[in-house]
């Protein structure tokens, strides 16, 4: 079976040159979480990007963050980004209005391995707003559905009120070629649907672990925990896909702000094929 | 007459179990079923009991005051309700409530402990399968005491 790879990195127009884009509109997702579209204030700006890769977003005034692109990459006309608002720049871009002007740069990093997928299984992992650079993946393989076997997503928060995109998982637990299965740390009585770690529900999930990718994203500690139980079903180090964290500044593999070992996450990631990675996973001092 | 066998047989908790060990367990066995909402056992209760889930959910839960019945952990199809009949006071420390209509196998737990003693072989064997549910699920609670979505320092 060949080794899978992630899509090579593409380059940016002007990569240190932020773009002007406009809010276009905003939605709350949870207590501390909204989805903003921004919409490029000249078309020639309009970007395509592809699932798994992000942007870094300059609030003027405060500062710029990388935040992953959320939205459906079919759609090029805006750009969605789900960010959860827990420090200065990002409470900024939480607040902004519609209308409101962002700098971006992107789209920078790697991506998902949609095409070198097709006919295997898909499992997808999502941990809080790790599902967030998961949900373009998710609209390519549907938008593809033909392509892939099995497609299942797990996905996993920390209480009911902390779901992202919950009109969204309804849909997609409403469709017969999608398995969909989500958890929460903690609920209240009321709550109907399960309780416990997102790799509580690994071990039941329908796939087949010879044949299928796994794309994994959330908390690093919450991956470490999926990796072992994806390996116990049987899936292959090459065949799992996990986006990484670090802290990103520049985007373009320049400052180092984001070095993982012999990587720099905004170049080199943030996807990985697990086995790229995996001496470093481990490593406290990375 | 067919008998639970092959159901056991069949369940996760089982796989490869001796077959004269099984025809010991299929005696200690019977056909349960719980409607959605119904409580299995309650907190406090004498644990004479546990459960191969076969279809369904099943949510342990523990009442707080002021805030009702929090749900722990879910259980589903092909996972083990209980372990406190195994161990002294054999009490439940939890309760147990079928979210859905749940089908399960039910283990007279003390017509088990009379035939571990009897039979130490199939006592260490069953006392392996439940230590190994037990460290799965005692993995599963750090990483939920981690609280890693909780809030970090960010930009």
């Amino acid at each position: 079976m060949a080794m899978l790879q992630v899509a090579e990195p593409t380059a940016a127009v002007g990569p240190v040159v932020p773009r002007l884009f406009r809010v276009r509109g905003r939605r709350r997702e949870t207590r501390d979480t909204i989805t903003v579209d921004l919409q490029a204030v000249a078309p020639a700006d309009e970007s395509g990007f592809t699932p798994g890769q992000f942007n870094m977003l300059y609030i003027f005034g405060t500062g710029e963050v990388p935040i992953s692109i959320s939205g459906d990459p079919g759609r090029v006309d805006f750009l969605a980004h789900t960010v959860r608002a827990v420090g200065a720049v990002t409470q900024s871009l939480a607040a902004m209005k519609r209308g409101a002007l962002v700098g971006v740069r992107g789209p920078f990093g790697t991506s998902w391995p949609v095409e070198a997928a097709e006919g295997s299984d898909v499992v997808i992992v999502g941990g809080g707003i790790g599902l967030a650079p998961l949900r373009p993946v998710l609209y390519r393989l549907l938008a593809r559905r033909e392509k892939f076997g099995r497609i299942v997503l797990l996905y996993g928060a920390r209480t009911p009120g902390d779901l992202l995109y919950v009109r969204e998982l309804e849909r997609w637990r409403s469709r017969m070629d999608l398995d969909v299965e989500v958890t929460v740390d903690a609920a209240a009585g009321s709550w109907r649907g399960n309780v416990g770690v997102v790799t509580t529900l690994i071990p039941r999930a329908p796939f087949d672990p010879a044949s299928s990718v796994a794309l994994v994203c959330g908390p690093e500690v919450m991956m470490r925990f999926t990796v072992r139980e994806l390996q116990a079903r049987g899936v292959r180090d090459d065949r799992m896909f996990l986006s990484m964290e670090r802290n990103m500044k520049c985007g373009v593999g320049q400052c180092g702000h984001c070095q993982y070992g012999p990587f720099f996450i905004c170049r080199d990631g943030p996807v990985f094929p697990y086995g790229q990675i995996a001496p470093f996973f481990r490593v406290r001092e990375i | 007459m067919q008998t639970l066998e092959p159901v056991l047989a069949a369940h996760p908790f089982f796989k490869d179990l001796k077959p004269e060990h099984l025809q010991v367990l299929v005696g200690c066995a019977s056909n349960v079923r719980f409607d959605g909402g119904q409580y299995i056992f309650k907190e406090g209760e004498e644990a004479d009991t546990f459960y191969l889930i076969r279809h369904g959910t099943v949510a342990l839960e523990m009442a707080v005051p002021a805030r009702g019945g929090v749900t722990v952990q879910t259980i589903n199809e092909g996972d083990v309700l209980g372990w406190s009949w195994l161990f002294p006071p054999y009490r439940w420390h939890f309760d147990a409530r079928a979210t859905e209509l749940t089908r399960a196998i039910a283990l007279d737990g003390k017509c088990l402990r009379d035939k571990c003693e009897e039979d130490h072989n199939l006592g260490y064997e069953l006392v392996k399968r439940f230590a190994q549910i037990i460290e799965l699920r005692l993995q599963a609670t750090r990483l939920q005491l981690l609280d890693i979505y909780g809030h970090a320092p960010g930009r």
